[in-house]
């Protein structure tokens, strides 16, 4: 008999060290000591994607939402909602936060759309029947008995699909090349070492729905004609890490991986890589540098990863959000997925938000969102009531802009018509007590830190803009740097050997236009125009009275 | 005193030669190795550096350039616990920079500093991934805490001197 009610726990990182894995053991107990264990079943779940300060948990079917501090609060719900069928009100979480409704334009109402996230929250990610209860390794069972490889990258192409680690490249024509290019061994690699200030989400994914990412993975060796892949993740995220070697290990038990894949004589072998605390190995050729046990520095484009990349042979590398897209895709078919989102980037986004705002936290919604829906109907507006000052979009390499660009909607083209990036979906909210010179210093610094050295461009010209940066915070600035700014910027453009050094410029030339006065304040005035920055004072002589 | 060191780097070096067989590792898994050494030994000194080198059949000058490339790996000694406080932006402007002055000013080191007694280091590092608890400290491997205030810093520390 299936149990009436079910507890869902979340037990993604930060859960956990709020207390989270206690809490759950705290709930079997009681439910335990109340005999109520014929009726309630507790589990783990990854992340709901909304972040409070206590832990999250959900109760099916009637699908409230509890947040919980501590033990006493356990023993509530358990008490309130479990034995005596009432809702413990204050404990509560207004369930508009995990469905929100939103509308994008006056007619259509559009909801948080789940593709990539729709297990993340749902299902115990440590527990591969359940992945498989929800359509998980269909469309891998769909591919191997019923599609060509070409016919799987046919279906990729169509339903245009674009890159989520940041460039936007399609991910049908990528995979196109590589299948095209003849090989003794090919590699299938994702992109897992999520550097990009302000960027949660393939975090949420891979704690939250490991299995998806292996799933989609082993579609694309099928289609490519790769028998190999790895995931690159980040050293520090240590429940990634878990949960992926988790479901690796369950995936060859069930034969999902391995020799002979579901008897379709398919083989395909998974292993996780660990990257060691450098931003510049996010880029991909950098990335294969490291795998092969190497200082990850980039490397000289062309050839490109699909002719030549991990070890010189042909490889697919993508980031995990675009990965996980492809299960559904072959499920509901290309026109389905052009459905959702703009034209030019059909489907989802997964936003991070943070920052100065009220929920923080990740959001799937369709490409082409607004800004402005982002952060006042998702995330609830501007905490403690502040004012608005800027949003960074897109991460460290993305645009800051003012209020007025806030009814732009993001997809890959918003770059190009309206100069606002969507890079990795970051909604970086800064308010009315920040200044834009001390932020652009930070970001400036943050480059300057993992400017790989490689090159002349970036090397020098990340420590001489921080260096006019740090004079203009003090007082000693001069006009004729604004110009000299955007000049190194420009050069950087133009002759940086990597992505790193040539995105320098965005973050820059958009700060800089957009908040030129308050350059112009912090150089002409005797005095910190805000008080954030410490202007030195001119030295005086100490004259003894 | 001396001899039961020399016995612990033994017994260390032994971990290694096993981690470094079972999984058959060749060049291409230095970082692999790496990872591990300085997860038995805490740093990564010159003759561990040497050692792998031998091991993995590789020049050392090779293992020193990546060991010095990833700002995972150090020569130095670090602290028993290392406090990492996240300095990306989302951090940053939720008053990060504040949090790492108390820091310290707590612990009387600078940026990358280990105390006298050796039980603590400080270290300013890139987003953390957890921005949505901004701003975030994280204490060895394990321990997380988030929308943290400076003066909840002396509270922090004492979790780790009792
Ligand atoms: C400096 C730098 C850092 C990058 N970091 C990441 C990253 O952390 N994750 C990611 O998926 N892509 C990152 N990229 C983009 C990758 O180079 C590459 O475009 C991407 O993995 C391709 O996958 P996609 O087509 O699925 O987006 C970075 C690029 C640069 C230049
Ligand atoms: S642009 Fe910067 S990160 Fe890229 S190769 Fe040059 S120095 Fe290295
Ligand atoms: S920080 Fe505003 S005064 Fe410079
Ligand atoms: S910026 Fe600090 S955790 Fe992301």
């Amino acid at each position: 008999m299936p149990k009436s009610n079910v507890v869902l726990v979340s037990v993604d990182s930060n859960s956990v060290l709020k207390g989270a894995k206690y809490f759950k053991n705290l709930f079997q107990q009681l439910v335990d000591e109340y005999k109520l264990s014929d009726f309630v079943e507790v589990l783990e779940t990854g992340s709901f994607g909304v972040y409070k300060d206590g832990v999250i948990i959900a109760i099916y079917p009637e699908e409230v939402y509890y947040e919980i501090k501590d033990a006493a609060d356990v023993k509530k719900v358990v008490e309130e909602h479990l034995l005596k069928g009432r809702r413990a009100k204050d404990l509560e979480l207004d369930a508009e936060l995990f469905t929100r409704k939103l509308s994008v334009e006056a007619k259509k109402v559009v909801e948080e759309t789940r593709i990539v996230l729709r297990n993340a929250g749902v299902i115990d990610p440590t527990n591969i029947n359940e992945y498989i209860a929800r359509d998980g390794y269909m469309a891998l069972a769909k591919v191997l008995n019923e599609m060509k490889p070409q016919e799987v990258v046919e279906v990729v192409k169509e339903s245009g699909l674009r890159g989520r680690g940041g460039a936007g490249f399609p991910t049908g024509l990528k995979w196109e090349f590589t299948m095209k290019t003849d090989a003794d061994q090919k590699y299938v690699i994702c992109n897992a070492d999520e550097g990009e200030p302000g960027t949660f989400k393939d975090r949420l994914i891979m704690e939250g729905d490991p299995h998806s990412l292996i799933e989609a993975m082993t579609i694309a060796g099928y289609a490519v004609g790769a028998t190999k892949g790895y995931i690159y993740i980040r050293g520090e995220y240590y429940g990634s890490i878990q949960n992926i070697q988790k479901a690796i290990k369950d995936a060859y038990e069930y034969g999902l991986l391995g020799e002979d894949i579901l008897g379709s004589g398919f083989t395909f072998h998974l292993a996780v890589r660990l990257g060691a605390g450098a931003y510049v190995c996010g880029e991909e050729t950098a990335l294969m540098e490291s795998i092969e046990g190497k200082a990850g520095r980039p490397r000289l484009k062309p050839p490109y990863p699909p002719v030549s990349g991990l070890y010189s042979k042909p490889t697919v590398i993508n980031n995990v959000e675009t990965f996980v897209n492809v299960p559904q895709i072959i499920l509901n078919g290309a026109d389905w997925f052009k459905s959702i989102g703009t034209e030019s980037s059909p489907g989802t986004k997964v936003f991070s938000l943070c920052g100065n705002i009220v929920n923080r936290g990740i959001v799937e919604a369709p490409m082409g969102t607004t800004v402005r829906d982002l952060i006042y109907k998702f995330g609830g507006g501007i905490a403690n009531g502040k004012a608005l000052k800027m949003v960074q979009t897109g991460g460290t390499a993305g645009t800051f802009i003012g209020p007025d660009k806030l009814d732009v909607p993001l997809d890959f083209d918003s770059m190009k018509n309206y100069g606002v990036s969507l890079g990795s979906g970051v909604i970086l909210v800064i308010d009315e007590d920040n200044c834009a010179v001390d932020v652009l210093k930070n970001a400036m610094e943050f480059f300057e830190h993992e400017s790989c050295g490689k090159c002349t461009p970036c090397r020098e010209g990340t420590k001489m803009l921080v260096h006019m940066l740090n004079d203009i915070s003090k007082g000693k600035g001069k006009r004729e740097y604004l110009d000299a700014m955007k000049n190194i910027a420009s050069t950087m453009l133009d002759s940086a050997f990597c992505g790193l050094g040539q995105s320098v410029p965005v973050p820059l030339n958009s700060m800089l236009n957009n908040f030129e006065a308050e350059f112009l304040k912090h150089i002409e005035s005797k005095e910190s125009p805000c008080g954030i920055c410490k202007f030195e004072k001119p030295k005086k002589k100490l004259v003894k009275s | 005193m001396e001899k039961s060191i020399c016995e612990q780097h033994e017994k260390l070096y032994a971990e290694l030669d096993k981690f470094i067989e079972e999984i058959h590792a060749d060049g291409s898994a230095l970082i692999e190795v790496l990872h591990k050494a300085q997860q038995l030994f805490g740093h990564l000194p010159v003759e561990v550096q040497e050692y792998i080198a031998e091991k993995l059949n590789i020049p050392v000058s090779k293992v020193f350039g990546v060991v010095t490339f990833y700002s995972f790996f150090t020569m130095k000694p670090r602290g028993k616990h290392q406090i990492k406080v996240c300095l990306g932006t989302a951090c940053y402007v939720k008053g990060a920079d504040r949090l790492m002055d108390r820091f310290k000013e707590e612990l009387g080191v600078e940026e990358d500093g280990v105390t006298k007694d050796g039980l603590f280091s400080l270290h300013g590092v890139r987003c953390l991934g957890a921005c949505s608890m901004a701003p975030v400290v994280m204490i060895g491997e394990n321990d997380f805490y988030g929308r943290v205030t400076p003066d909840e810093v002396p509270k922090i520390i004492r979790n780790y001197t009792k």
